[in-house]
């Protein structure tokens, strides 16, 4: 928190009492900064072959993330991708559990036996990552329906990619919400590219989910995804909507990954000048920029990032340290009885 | 006890399931107002109303993929695929997300919920209409799979699929809609995982499952009057979890093993089990065991087609007799 000295350069009226407020402002800074260092440290344990498989980094995708999951309350539930590394540190998930399940390490989130792409924190409110594309908009729809039956407020909110657009699912669910009005809430992460091929190339209309939002009465939402106020702002409203009764919101929300899709892909198919334009328009960059407009001082912001770099170097060396998973997990958990056998 | 059919079984079950358990939901396409194309759900939407008996869209995925999050949140769902072949269309829910996702969250997630659906031949609908998909699902972990042949077992199996908290397919035989069975007055909750005995019998044991069920009755029963050979008929019922104690007690007492399969030659259960016998009780055995399925064939419409394509009682006789005589 910024202290008085801290602020002592800052112009009068400049300081952090906007409707988001000091706390959170700085809440979502931490949180941006954290994705960041944790991505960025998962690709150099990859590059000491320490974490193995595949990964899909969300560099440069923080605010969407973090915006969304800030304005969440306790009890709301999220569903991401293969890409969902973000999303799950954003709901307050440990670095380490989440490094230690990239390094398949005993003290990874589900042991091992998820995986990069499949990281599940039930009690974080973290309801699974989806490999298949498209798949979780529908049971984001069904865990909304329950809240409409039971009663209960909690908002489901969906995260995928502009390529999910064009998924049957992708239709599908947004119908079957609307139909219902459903407390669910769908952001589309535009970041130009499915894999490798630009989206444009492959879809009807410039805006792959706001343009399609008529076919099912929603509004036409299309948000920076790069600036985290903004995505806070959007995703309040949305949530507000979800739990008044109003139904569902689809969201496309403007952004851009860093990195290739996955850690195989040099992304050497972006245009010359793209990725350095978009690094001017970097969330972190912007969002420190915020703070400073609103008088948070060096010292506070320095803090945070020492804090975080701390907690990252610590994860990654429990992690280092911790064992690999025990054979005896490998049949567990097929079935609910714990086990795994099919016959008598 | 009252006789009533195959059919009004379904609708007893479902309404036995919901009545007791508010958490019961139902969904599916023209299940509600319409009552269900097969009219397996009349009457339900009046009783328990617009919030728990709910038309869908046509759209397969958002059916089981909304089963899914209800139930990982805390309902029961009973969805309602109207046809088995349309198990393709949304095949990722049922390979896929199921199944898997208790083992990938390390036991963190639970799926308990029931796809219902129509499946199996006889009604002359074609290729697409017609399949009898239980080895679909059958082969993939995670998932349970259920097909009863009566009306009792509808019941009885349908509130055991209900309560189980894992994700159970549940293969209703569309030809055995209009058929009729005793089912007693009251709550009749059976057990998934056990086979039943349904027709006693020592030179020979046939299994089988669904629509072959009564078909291997009517065969064992000529066999007994027109040839003299006694055959155990044992209805298999659930295929995950399979009842392997009571299929190995019947080989062990007739010693000649048959199965009757209501789906493609290639894969199917039947040669599932055969490879127990083999491994397990390969000394029990007096003879190879023999299966009778449907050939390696799209289903044809014509009747006269469909026909000779599934195992007949005749078939069935045909084939024990010759291979006890040889
Ligand atoms: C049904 C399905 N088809 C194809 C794939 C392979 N695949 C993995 S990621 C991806 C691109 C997805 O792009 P998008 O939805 O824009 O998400 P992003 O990767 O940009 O977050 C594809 C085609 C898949 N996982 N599932």
């Amino acid at each position: 928190m910024a202290t008085a000295q801290d602020r002592a350069s800052v112009p009068p009226g400049a300081g952090l009492n906007d409707d988001i407020g000091e706390d959170k402002r700085l809440a979502i800074y931490r949180s941006q900064l954290r994705i960041r260092e944790a991505e960025q440290r998962a690709y150099d344990l990859f590059l000491q072959n320490l974490v193995k498989g595949t990964s899909h980094l969300s560099l440069g995708q923080e605010a969407v993330a973090t915006g969304f999951a800030e304005a969440m309350q306790k009890g709301d539930l999220s569903f991401c991708t293969y890409r969902g590394h973000a999303h799950t540190l954003a709901r307050g998930v440990s670095v380490e559990k989440v490094l230690g399940e990239l390094m398949q390490r005993d003290n990874g989130l589900m042991r091992g036996k998820g995986g990069s792409m499949h990281l599940t924190s039930e009690e974080h409110g973290v309801m699974g990552s989806y490999a298949i594309i498209g798949a979780h908009l529908p049971i984001a729809c069904g865990a909304a329906w329950r809240a409409q039956y039971k009663g209960d407020k909690d908002v489901s909110v969906c995260f995928f990619g502009d390529g999910t657009t064009n998924i049957g699912a992708f239709h599908e669910a947004l119908n079957f919400a609307a139909v219902w009005k459903l407390p669910v809430v769908f952001v589309c992460e535009n970041n130009l590219y499915m894999e490798y091929t630009p989206i444009g190339d492959v879809t009807a209309v410039p805006h792959p989910a706001a343009d399609r939002a008529a076919s099912y009465g929603l509004e036409r939402i299309i948000i920076d995804g790069n600036d985290a106020d903004v995505v806070y702002r959007t995703a309040q409203k949305a949530y507000a909507n979800a739990r008044a009764g109003e139904g569902p919101s689809l969201i496309e929300a403007l952004t851009y990954r860093h990195s290739g899709h996955s850690r195989a892909d040099p992304a050497k198919y972006r245009p010359e000048g793209e990725l350095e334009k978009w690094k001017e328009r970097d969330p972190i960059k912007i969002y420190r920029e915020r703070l400073k407009q609103f008088g948070v001082g060096d010292k506070v912001i320095a803090d945070i990032d020492a804090s975080v770099r701390k907690e990252v170097d610590d994860a990654t060396e429990a992690c280092k340290a911790a064992p690999m998973p025990p054979l005896d997990i490998l049949t567990t958990d097929v079935y609910a009885d714990g086990g795994w056998a099919w016959r008598n | 006890m009252a006789e009533i059919t195959y059919r009004d079984a379904v609708i007893r079950g479902i309404a036995q399931e919901m009545a007791r358990d508010n958490d019961v939901v139902f969904l599916g396409e023209d299940v509600a107002k319409a009552g269900g194309v097969f009219k397996a759900t009349v009457g339900l939407y009046e009783q328990f109303g617009p919030l728990r008996v709910r038309d869908t869209p046509i759209s397969e995925q958002a059916i089981l993929g909304a089963a899914m999050g209800a139930a990982m949140t805390g309902l029961k769902p009973i969805a309602e695929i109207m046809f088995s072949d349309f198990f393709a269309v949304c095949f990722d829910y049922i390979a896929n997300e199921f199944p898997k996702s208790r083992y990938m969250s390390n036991g963190q997630t639970k799926c308990p919920l029931v796809v219902r659906t129509g499946n199996g031949a006889g009604s002359r609908f074609g290729a697409q209409h017609s399949q009898s998909v239980e080895n679909w699902c059958m082969m993939i972990p995670g998932l349970k799979v259920v097909a009863p042949s009566s009306p009792i077992d509808v019941i009885g199996l349908l509130a055991a699929a209900v309560r189980d908290p894992d994700p159970v397919i549940f293969l209703e035989h569309k030809s055995l809609y209009p058929t009729k069975g005793e089912v007693p007055d009251g709550e009749i909750v059976d057990r998934l995982g056990t086979a039943k005995i349904v027709r006693p019998g020592r030179d020979a044991t046939i299994l089988a499952l669904a629509l072959m069920v009564p078909r291997a009755v009517e065969a064992a029963n000529r066999l007994q009057s027109e040839h003299g050979i006694d055959c155990e008929v044992v209805d298999v019922r659930s295929l995950v979890p399979l009842d392997t104690q009571t299929i190995l007690g019947s080989v062990a007492k007739t010693h000649r093993l048959f199965t009757v399969e209501e789906n493609p030659r290639l894969c199917g259960w039947g040669a599932e089990i055969v490879s127990i016998v083999a491994d397990e009780a390969f000394y029990d055995l007096d003879g190879p065991p023999v299966r009778i399925t449907t050939p390696h064939i799209p289903l044809p419409a014509a009747d006269i087609l469909e026909d000779i394509v599934l195992p007949t009682p005749e078939r069935i006789m045909d084939t024990v007799r010759r291979s006890l005589q040889s």
